[in-house]
């Protein structure tokens, strides 16, 4: 057995009367590739708040390796080693793709308030090409975000959140609002990035294709409780999940 | 490529000095003079603000707080104490930085509209200060009695053309320190802030942090602004620091254009010609000056900075194509 590279304890939260999240634990070995699935409001994206730090947990703890992260800031988190990409992606919309890298990366440097010395930093320089050659962005490098299709702007969400050499990346929906080429480049990209090693990637998605092709484990989340998890076959034939997500007429089982 | 624009601003900035200190010699006019006095005050003054609200997204609207702070604190110095002028410009500088970080570290963690408004309320606050400390501040009087303008290394601002150099050489070095600080990491690390803070958070970016550092920047040069307003104006007045005044340098940022360095400077010229050519025919001078800023604003819906490198930069691509 691996080591673990995130936990989660026992997390509870809840808005008001609405338990979005409730008693959920769940173990991601260092390395694995799982996907977070469950019906729209579910709590997958409230879940990936409190791993993240932009919502602290009600009780519960969050652990990176052996450290308590639970109570840290969302930047601190980030300095620790989880990186995140959003659902609809996040960008510096006035910046090109190599500036956005390359000033993104004076963060883990500890440059980003230096008045000492001139945008780019000499030192940022390699790890921003790095990243722009893993993504495909490499062409689009003097491109403004703000005017990037909308799979390059997934993509350079991405490239931001691997920018900074996270030992675990949380993407939400990868490949929500893609054309069917933009997903298999997507899809391909991710796959990709985990193969090369020394990542945990957990993503979030609805397209169950996706899902059982790619995804090492599958953990399912039903109005704020973990229903499930498993290898994909598992998962598929779960009766639970088939009662609650897979069967459902209206499912997202294109 | 990152010294070399560094170098390039320098000499930009060299060469504006001496056409600026060569003026006088060309154009013997004290109007001419006084208006150039005047204009640095506000250029400064208004490009701090743009730092704020251009390049952080952080819409000031009681920035006039730290003008007319910077013009009583140096009055106030220049009075009751023996400082020569360089010491109470300095000492003007520390008061803008200490209530800057004061009033920033509870404003800088509102947003948007929240942040405007308390930059108001603080302004208010301090103009009320300001009014009813008559006993140090002279009340709605302002600071009167005149500030002696004793010489310093030589200098002496008592003469109007060495004054006159003094603003512009003030006004060259200020531009030139913000120039450089919005090319450092900081400043870029700014535009993210200001572009999408929660993605900045998640990069490791402690945003309030970046957003206090610029608060205090700004306030300091604002405060410098409203410092040598008061050198020139020889008192300080709490006009200076009334929201009209904060009013004044929005309408100039607004004018000259927010996305470029040198936007609000281009404000501050077209606000005061216009101010100025105004104030002689009408009585009515605030709505004329209404019906200008919505020109810009509605006409070229940008600033004429903006505009001019907008079409600039068109024109340069299809030239070159």
């Amino acid at each position: 057995m691996s080591n673990i590279a995130l936990s989660v304890q026992h997390l509870n939260k809840s808005f008001g009367g609405v338990a979005a999240t409730q008693d959920v634990s769940m173990d991601f070995p260092e390395g694995s590739l799982t996907a977070i699935i469950g019906p729209n409001g579910a709590g997958k994206t409230t879940f990936f708040n409190l791993i993240s730090g932009a919502l602290k947990p009600d009780s519960g703890k969050v652990l990176l390796g052996q450290d308590d992260i639970t109570q840290l800031s969302s930047a601190e988190i980030v300095s620790k080693g989880i990186g995140r990409a959003f659902q609809v992606a996040k960008l510096f919309k006035t910046l090109t793709v190599e500036e956005s890298l390359r000033a993104a990366l004076m963060s883990p440097a500890g440059k980003s308030a230096s008045l000492g010395q001139h945008f780019p930093l000499a030192q940022t320089r390699e790890r921003a090409d790095e990243t722009m050659e893993l993504l495909g962005l490499t062409a689009k490098a003097k491109s403004v975000t703000g005017n990037l299709s909308h799979g390059d702007q997934k993509l350079m969400d991405i490239a931001l959140a691997l920018a900074m050499k996270p030992k675990v990346l949380l993407l939400d929906e990868p490949i929500a609002g893609m054309g069917p080429e933009e997903r298999t480049k997507m899809i391909e990209t991710v796959y990709r990035l985990w193969q090369k090693g020394g990542l945990t990637l957990i993503f979030i998605e609805h397209d169950m294709d996706i899902v059982f092709r790619i995804a090492q484990n599958v953990n399912v989340l039903c109005y704020g409780k973990l229903l499930a998890q498993g290898t994909p076959d598992q998962i598929r034939n779960n009766p639970a999940v088939i009662e609650a997500y897979l069967g459902v007429a209206h499912g997202e089982v294109a | 490529m990152n010294g070399h624009g560094f170098r390039r601003d320098v000499i930009i900035a060299l060469v504006a000095l001496a056409i600026l200190f060569l003026l006088p010699l060309v154009f013997p006019s004290r109007v001419a003079m006084d208006f150039i006095v005047r204009v640095a005050a506000y250029g400064i003054f208004a490009t701090a603000l743009n730092l704020l609200v251009g390049f952080g997204g952080m819409v000031s609207f009681g920035q006039g707080m730290f003008f007319g702070g910077g013009a009583y604190a140096f009055g106030l110095t220049m009075q009751n104490t023996g400082a020569s002028i360089p010491v109470a410009i300095l000492g003007s500088v520390a008061f803008c930085a200490l209530l800057a970080l004061v009033i920033g570290a509870i404003c800088v963690r509102l947003k948007e509209i929240y942040f405007s408004f308390l930059t108001l309320a603080f302004q208010m606050l301090i103009h009320s200060v300001i009014i009813s400390w008559q006993s140090l501040t002279g009340g709605d009087q302002g600071l009167v009695g005149g500030i002696a303008r004793k010489p310093f290394f030589g200098i002496n601002l008592a003469d109007p053309t060495q004054m006159y150099w003094f603003a512009c050489f003030l006004l060259i070095a200020c531009l030139l320190a913000m120039r450089h600080i919005l090319q450092t990491p900081f400043g870029y690390t700014l535009r993210m802030v200001r572009d999408n803070p929660d993605r900045a958070k998640f990069l490791g970016i402690e945003v309030w942090q970046i957003r206090l550092k610029a608060f205090v920047i700004a306030g300091i040069f604002s405060g410098i602004g409203g410092t040598l307003m008061a050198l020139f104006v020889s008192g300080a007045f709490p006009e200076h620091a009334y929201w009209t005044t904060s009013g004044d340098a929005i309408i100039m940022i607004m004018i000259g254009g927010i996305q470029t360095f040198i936007g609000p400077m281009v404000g501050a010229i077209l606000f005061s010609l216009l101010n100025d050519s105004i104030t002689k025919f009408t009585e009515y001078h605030g709505l004329a000056m209404g019906i200008a800023v919505l020109i810009f604003t509605l006409g070229f819906k940008r600033g004429v900075a903006d505009f001019l490198q907008q079409v600039g930069g068109r024109w340069f691509r299809r030239a070159a194509s």
